[in-house]
Formats: C-alpha cells, sequence, structure tokens
C-alpha cells in the first residue's frame, strides 16, 4: 500500500511540477498555414522547423454541446439532428474518446419520474450516435432529473431551458 | 486503495457545522376548532437557578402545533401547581379548558434528571395519565416530547408523533449553477436539526429504515447515481448499488433487510428490483420498457407500489413482490406518481395533477376515492407520519422549496420554513423505538 501512495505522490508531484514548464501553443485557427511569403528569405530545416505544417483545431471546440427537448417528450428535434450528426463524426474519427450524455427534466412533477425522463432524453441522444457508428464504449449516460436546473425560475422559458441533454466529453 | 481514499475523502463529520445550522420555523393554519387546555409552567428543584429546558413550552408547542388543542395563556391561571395533588379542579373548570397539565423537573445528579407529568380531567376530576421519565440534558427535550405524546394520545385516542423524525435535503446555492446538497435530520418540529451528509453533487430519495437507525439515499457524488445506506449513530456508510445507469429511489422493506430500487442499465430502461442489503443480489420485478420507478413496499411486506408511465402518463401500479403482472391502481386524472402508503396500509399518497398543478393527494386504497390535501403549484414527495394520522411533504415559496405537513383528512395545515436554501424530499421517520 505504501508503495502506491509513493507511487501516486511521485506521479502527483512530476504532474505539478511539470505543468509550468510545459506551456503548450495555442493553435491560431484563423492563420493556419504558414504561407512563405516574408520578404526575408531563410533556410529551413525540414522536420525541425516549427513555424511550418498546419494546426489541429480543437475537434470539438465548435459544436454546440446542448440539446433542448419538448414538453414531455423524448425526440430529438429535426434541428437539432445535424449537431448530433457532427457529434457521431468526431467521436468515429476520434474513437479514443468518449462522451457522458446528461439528461436533465424540468422542475414539475415527481422527482425520480423526471430521473426517468432525463435518463429517456439521454438514451434518444444514445441510440442516435449509435445508429451513427459510434460504440458504446465511448458513451455514457446519467439523468440528472430536475436535480440541477440551468434556469432557475418556473416560467415556460425556464423549463424549456432545463429540458436538455447535455454533452460532455470525458477522457 | 484508490477507492479507499475517495472514499474517505467524501465521508466527512459535520457535527460542528449543526450548531450554526439554522432551524425550520413553523407557522400553524389550523382550520379546525382546537380544544383549550392548560400547561401549567413546569416546577424546578435543582441546582442551577433555572431548568435546563422549559418543558411546559414545549409540550405547548407540541399540541398547539398539532393544530387539534389551543393552550391556554398563563395569565389566565388562577393556580399554577406542579404537583397534581394540589390542583383545585374548580379553578380550571371555570376557564372551561378540557384538560391540565402538571409536573415539574428534578436534578438527581450532575446530569441526570427526572421529568414528572401528570395530566387531569378537571371535569370529571381524574387522573388521564401520569409519568416519570429520566433524562439527561442531551435527552430533555425528547422526554418533553415523549411526555407530549403521552398526553396527546390520551386526549385524542392517536399515538402522538412528538418524539419522531424527518429527514430531509437542503439545496445551498453557491455561486451559478454550483450548489451544496445537504441530507439533513432533525426533529419533527425542525429542532436539533443534524446535517449527515453533504455533497457539491446532488442528493436525493432518502428513506428511513424500519428501526430508524439508518437513512437510504441517492448520491451523485463523481456524476453518476449510486445508493447508499448509511448509520446514523456511526455515521457509517455502504454503497449498496452502483451499476451502470440509473441507481435511484431506495425504500426499505417492513423487515429492513431489503431494498426496493430503481435500476435502469446501460440501456437506461428503468425498472424495479428488489435489493438484498447483506448480499447485494437483485431480483428484478418489472420489465417493461417504460418507466418504472418510485417503489413502495405496502406495510404488509407483499406488494409493492410503483409509478409507471406505462399506460402513456405516469399512473401507480401494483406488483406482488413474487413477480407477476402489475395491476393498475389510480385512474383519476392524467399523472399520479410517488406513491407512498400510511404505516396502517388503508391510503396511498401520491402526487397528483390537479388541473395543472401538482398537489399532494390521498386515495383510499378499498374505496379508491382521492382526496386532494394540499394547495400548491408544485407539490412533492408526501410522507405519512407514523401513526398515518399526518403527512409531510416539500412545496414551493417565492421560489424555494419549504416543507408542510397536513392532516390526512386535509384540516389541519401548517407550514415548516427554512432559513437556509431549498428544502425538499422530507420523510417521516417511523415510531422511535426506546429502550426496554
Amino acid at each position: 500500500m505504501s508503495y502506491y501512495k509513493i507511487f501516486a505522490v511521485a506521479v502527483l508531484g512530476a504532474l505539478l511540477a511539470g505543468c509550468p514548464a510545459t506551456p503548450v501553443p495555442d493553435p491560431e485557427p484563423t492563420d493556419t498555414t504558414y504561407d512563405g511569403s516574408d520578404s526575408a528569405s531563410t533556410d529551413g530545416m525540414d522536420g525541425f522547423d516549427g513555424q511550418g505544417g498546419t494546426a489541429i483545431e480543437d475537434p470539438f471546440e465548435q459544436l454546440g454541446t446542448v440539446i433542448y427537448f419538448d414538453f414531455d417528450s423524448s425526440e430529438v428535434r429535426a434541428a437539432d439532428q445535424d449537431l448530433v450528426a457532427a457529434h457521431a463524426i468526431q467521436l468515429n474519427e476520434n474513437s479514443y474518446t468518449s462522451v457522458r450524455l446528461e439528461g436533465h427534466a424540468d422542475e414539475r412533477g415527481s422527482r425520480e419520474y423526471n430521473i426517468g425522463l432525463g435518463e429517456r432524453r439521454a438514451q434518444a441522444v444514445r441510440q442516435m450516435l449509435m445508429i451513427q457508428g459510434v460504440t458504446a464504449s465511448q458513451i455514457q449516460t446519467v439523468s440528472f432529473g430536475e436535480e440541477r436546473p440551468d434556469a432557475m425560475g418556473s416560467s415556460e422559458s425556464d423549463y424549456a431551458r432545463n429540458r436538455r441533454v447535455e454533452i460532455r466529453f470525458t477522457d | 486503495m484508490l477507492k479507499k481514499l475517495s472514499f474517505a475523502i467524501i465521508v466527512i463529520v459535520f457535527a460542528a457545522n449543526n450548531a450554526a445550522a439554522q432551524k425550520l420555523r413553523i407557522d400553524v393554519q389550523g382550520v379546525a376548532q382546537p380544544t383549550p387546555v392548560a400547561i401549567v409552567p413546569f416546577g424546578w428543584e435543582g441546582n442551577s437557578p433555572a431548568m435546563p429546558l422549559d418543558i411546559a413550552e414545549v409540550i405547548k408547542s407540541d399540541l398547539r402545533r398539532s393544530g387539534r388543542f389551543s393552550p391556554i395563556p398563563e395569565n389566565d391561571m388562577l393556580q399554577k401547581p406542579t404537583d397534581g395533588a394540589d390542583v383545585d379542579f374548580g379553578d380550571w373548570s371555570i376557564l372551561g379548558v378540557e384538560a391540565v397539565v402538571v409536573g415539574k423537573v428534578t436534578q438527581v445528579g450532575v446530569n441526570a434528571y427526572s421529568l414528572r407529568f401528570q395530566l387531569f380531567d378537571p371535569f370529571r376530576q381524574r387522573q388521564l395519565v401520569g409519568y416519570q421519565i429520566p433524562a439527561s440534558r442531551g435527552t430533555m427535550r425528547g422526554a418533553a416530547h415523549r411526555a407530549a405524546d403521552m398526553i396527546y394520545e390520551k386526549l385524542t385516542g392517536i399515538k402522538g408523533v412528538f418524539g419522531t423524525k424527518v429527514a430531509y435535503v437542503t439545496a445551498e446555492q453557491q455561486g451559478g449553477r454550483e450548489r451544496l446538497y445537504s441530507l439533513i435530520v432533525s426533529d419533527q418540529d425542525g429542532e436539533n436539526e443534524f446535517k449527515i451528509m453533504e455533497s457539491k453533487d446532488p442528493i436525493m430519495s432518502p428513506a428511513w429504515s424500519p428501526d430508524s437507525r439508518q437513512l437510504a439515499y441517492v448520491s451523485f457524488e463523481g456524476s453518476r447515481s449510486s445508493i447508499f445506506v448509511q448509520n446514523l449513530r456511526s455515521g457509517n456508510r455502504f454503497q449498496v448499488s452502483n451499476k451502470p445507469g440509473i441507481n435511484g429511489a431506495p425504500a426499505f422493506s417492513p423487515d429492513g433487510r431489503k431494498l426496493v430500487v430503481t435500476l435502469g442499465g446501460v440501456e437506461g430502461n428503468p425498472d424495479i428490483y428488489i435489493l438484498d442489503i447483506t448480499s447485494r443480489q437483485v431480483k428484478r420485478l418489472t420489465t417493461h420498457r417504460a418507466i418504472d420507478t418510485e417503489g413502495a413496499w405496502a406495510p404488509d411486506g407483499r406488494h409493492i407500489y410503483f409509478t409507471s408511465d406505462r399506460s402513456g402518463g405516469p399512473q401507480i401500479y401494483r406488483i406482488s413482490v413474487s413477480g407477476g403482472t402489475p395491476e393498475r391502481v389510480t385512474f383519476e386524472g392524467s399523472y399520479n406518481a410517488r406513491p407512498r402508503l400510511s404505516p396502517d396500509g388503508t391510503r396511498l399518497a401520491m402526487v397528483h395533477n390537479d388541473r395543472g398543478n401538482y398537489r399532494i393527494a390521498v386515495m383510499n386504497i378499498e374505496r379508491k376515492d382521492l382526496l386532494v390535501l394540499s394547495a400548491g403549484r408544485q407539490d412533492e414527495s408526501p410522507s405519512f407520519a407514523p401513526n398515518s394520522d399526518s403527512l409531510i411533504y416539500a412545496t414551493r415559496q417565492s421560489g424555494d422549496g419549504v416543507l408542510e405537513t397536513v392532516s390526512a383528512d386535509g384540516l389541519i395545515r401548517q407550514k415548516m420554513a427554512s432559513g437556509q436554501g431549498d428544502v425538499r424530499e422530507p420523510v417521516w421517520s417511523p415510531f422511535p423505538r426506546f429502550a426496554k
């Protein structure tokens, strides 16, 4: 047991020490390619020059991660189906990534029944992802029912914001 | 190792917080005609100038809160005896009070007291009950509630619940979407709040064991649901269900050995299961692809009532603990959920959609007639008192959840307001078991 402890402390220490020493440069999405049009000419060394090549964008940055639902419904709206499809493509291309689908309900009615409604919404998104080739092991679902509202009020528009599935990326 | 470590981080003892916790305040909205009674200030014989707790005040407040009694003001009393032998029945019958309580507290050791009380009927000029209860400073309030319970039972024929407890969940906003969830146990009058668990992730569905020594609940720590059973005295807890998907809605069997739970699995189809607490073995009771949840054991232990939307909207069904085809129990209205049985087995409480409002309703199981008891828009989580005579539930007041109790006939309703965040999911304890 003490070996594990020492190991854990060592790993933690390495992580803490490693963090500030190895800054990760931000990729620049707007200017991704070095065009070589500078007036000064330089000699490059292939495979060493960090200025060349194409930066890789965060594959998930642009995609929305919240899908909203109608009252008493777990059907993904037509307008959101492209969003789910885009996530499916990303997950298929990056089979090492996985997502947690967090289902939510509005506050009306019974709490545990609302857990069921939230789960049903998360499952609707899961099914849609799996139909498009995402493997089951890449997807986890959890329902928070009405326990974690996004909007705190009790108006129809608050309820509409709370009936949702949030897509969260896990490692 | 890792498992142990995270467990140690999560389980914290909160005793220090509890003194600061704001207690519940109670407002009574009685509508019945209350009976006038006299609770004479208790006498005191001890080393300090005043007794550790004003016993008469506790008894008065218990009886007043029941909605059935109105204790007369001390100023109206013509005599203030502390011993039954000194009661002048004439003085009390003039005032029209139907019962007189006298008593005193005697210190018998450093932290040992004797609480003595007698209840008289001034018209028949008879003692109805008299009792002496040993107490320490810590158990004094409980002893006063026991006295109130005996008085209440003598006068109404109904067993008192003043000595019982309630458990509930609070959620405090911590800025943005952050919340702090707490699981609290208090006396049924809101005193003696004790936080038994807290978490930044939701806590749900507390349920009492039949011996009132344990609480089962759902916790979302680590962003997934699991079911715990926690011993109230030691604070130790153990995880009894941590399967993929939903682990929810625990309720103890009458013998305390099993829980009825909702499990959803990877495919997310919530069904009713019976979980053996010791062996962790589960037995599946329902297999429908609808949502089946919120199981509640009938007091006879032979049936389980649960919510299912197999007919479209949620309705209440009943299934034998040995399985079989569930039988639909509720038909009135489009939404009936969260069944809870009265301990005497005659009535079923539920959340009922009453013309767009979610309210607490009670159905007589034999006669099938439904009585709406609450008047809010968003009332939930009904739970019967152990005497089956009243219920506690959560309602909303200016956005926050507050607790209310209501008599099972709907006549006496009272609010318990808390200063602390959103209060929800109250569950009433069984009767306490006193050492014999």
